[in-house]
């Protein structure tokens, strides 16, 4: 955060952040004010209202025709766990910016309600095929990355077919949310090790990515392959703390080998 | 010019950071107390990948590093001394323990905090002159048990690390201190938040059992 964004956020109250989300002639502090909500979780009726009149905005527009507010309101409501978002934020599934898909699909998996997962199905219509890049844009027709991950999440398992393709995926990024999310929704091996093989390969912020997706879902043969990656430790232990965790948790929290050997991994790390 | 002299060298000329990272690891594999100065050089560079082979490296060079380090610290580059203070925690000499008191609860990187917290807890004891190892002892223990209130997960999980050690050192030499460990562990047991820190703690009772049962079994027989 920038000194003078550190300062308007001193500064500003819920009151003020719902004024300035409200009013029509700062763009910026609009724009601002939506962030803010959600930063710092202001979960109260007349923010969440304000929100999802923002989710309806058409004066922020950015040089390329997207809808900034729009985006920041998406990603705000997610943090706040307000159900009531979800059918607005279903219907955003449809709009023509890319970002506000994008930010959508995210907050649906934070909001964790399956009404959405047929909305999000449909994003994956055409399948692989479809999901090429859009000429003269960075990303692809559709926000994959956020939809795999969301479904997964919500334990969607009735797209299990239509996700499965996705693994062959020529971007990396997307190939491995649907290895993520396919593990989530079989706990079959396979795609934990899929996972794996990217923590081999050569770009870092990849190898960071799986070692967040394998702490968050819990792939407990993945802990001498995370020890190991050329990362940093700090991501590495969190990574480790997510496979004991989810080891804890199927063994009813009583101490197994396995979660020995990680808690070992983790001692080596610190 | 000497193999070590070369390997120095190609570190110098390094123009990549993966050359860099590929030159230090070469250099750190030799253990050779010629490669301190490079290696200690090295942690300044602001290269992550590079700096943890240089500490690994030092690591393993062992107790001729931490004077050469003691003296050479660059007070002014946060980055490095945060690297050093690693090395001092992984080689456990003596002559870093106030360093190591004050990063464990007082450095505002929490990987700094973690890795003091570990170190503390493996001193080698024996260095220091007998009549400063309990008082010494008595420090670590205090500066340990603040550190499991720390804010982040992975320094409170470090402390506990650290206790388990300390209590191991303890047993023989001031046994009446061990209470408050366990005292402090129980506390966590029920308070604590996270469950890793908590399975953590219920391991290392669990060792200490075993180890307790061991000393009864033996004396049976």
């Amino acid at each position: 955060m920038k000194d003078e964004e550190r300062n308007e956020a001193e500064q500003l109250t819920v009151e003020q952040a719902i004024i300035n989300l409200r009013q029509k002639e700062d763009l910026g502090a609009r724009y601002y004010a939506a962030w803010w909500l959600g930063k710092f979780r202001v979960k109260e009726p007349e923010a969440i209202s304000t929100l999802l009149m923002a989710l309806e905005d058409e004066q922020d527009r950015a040089p390329d025709g997207g809808y900034p507010l729009r985006r920041n309101a998406a990603r705000a409501l997610g943090k706040l766990g307000d159900k009531s978002a979800v059918e607005p934020l279903i219907r955003c599934l449809e709009f023509p910016d890319f970002y506000v898909r994008e930010a959508a699909a995210q907050a649906l998996e934070m909001l964790g309600d399956q009404r959405c997962i047929a909305a999000l199905m449909k994003l994956l219509d055409g399948g692989v095929a479809a999901a090429t890049r859009v000429p003269g844009k960075p990303h692809l027709v559709q926000p994959y990355e956020a939809v795999i991950e969301a479904l997964g999440t919500l334990d969607a398992t009735e797209a299990i077919t239509i996700i499965e393709p996705f693994t062959e995926h020529p971007t990396e990024k997307v190939k491995y949310a649907a290895a993520r999310a396919m593990y989530q929704l079989t706990s079959s091996d396979k795609y934990g090790d899929l996972l794996v093989r990217a923590l081999e390969g050569d770009d870092l912020q990849l190898r960071r990515s799986a070692l967040m997706d394998l702490g968050a879902v819990g792939y407990v043969k993945a802990g001498n392959a995370i020890a190991e990656t050329l990362a940093e430790n700090s991501m590495k232990l969190i990574a480790l703390k997510g496979l004991l965790e989810t080891e804890l948790q199927t063994k009813g929290q009583k101490i197994s080998q396995d979660s020995i050997n990680i808690m070992n991994l983790m001692d080596s790390l610190l | 010019m000497s193999d070590i002299q070369l390997l120095i060298d190609a570190v110098n000329k390094a123009d990549s950071a993966d050359l860099l990272l590929e030159t230090v690891e070469d250099l750190a594999e030799t253990k050779d107390r010629a490669a301190i100065p490079t290696l200690v050089e090295v942690l300044g560079f602001n290269n992550p990948g590079a700096s943890v082979a240089a500490v690994d490296g030092l690591i393993q060079i062992g107790d001729p590093v931490v004077p050469y380090l003691l003296s050479n610290l660059d007070d002014y580059n946060y980055g490095a001394r945060a690297w050093a203070t690693r090395v001092f925690a992984g080689i456990g000499d003596p002559d870093a323990l106030d360093l190591l008191l004050k990063a464990a609860v007082t450095d505002f990187s929490q990987s700094v905090r973690r890795a003091a917290a570990k170190g503390l807890g493996s001193i080698k004891w024996f260095k220091l002159p007998p009549e400063q190892i309990i008082s010494a002892q008595q420090k670590v223990l205090k500066t340990l048990l603040l550190a499991t209130e720390d804010g982040e997960w992975v320094v409170r999980y470090a402390a506990v690390v650290g206790l388990e050690a300390l209590a191991n050192t303890l047993a023989t030499s001031q046994p009446e201190l061990l209470s408050a460990i366990e005292v402090r562990f129980q506390e966590l047991i029920d308070s604590e938040t996270e469950v890793a820190i908590v399975a953590r703690i219920k391991y290392c009772l669990r060792q200490s059992q075993e180890m307790s049962d061991d000393v009864i079994n033996c004396s049976n027989s």
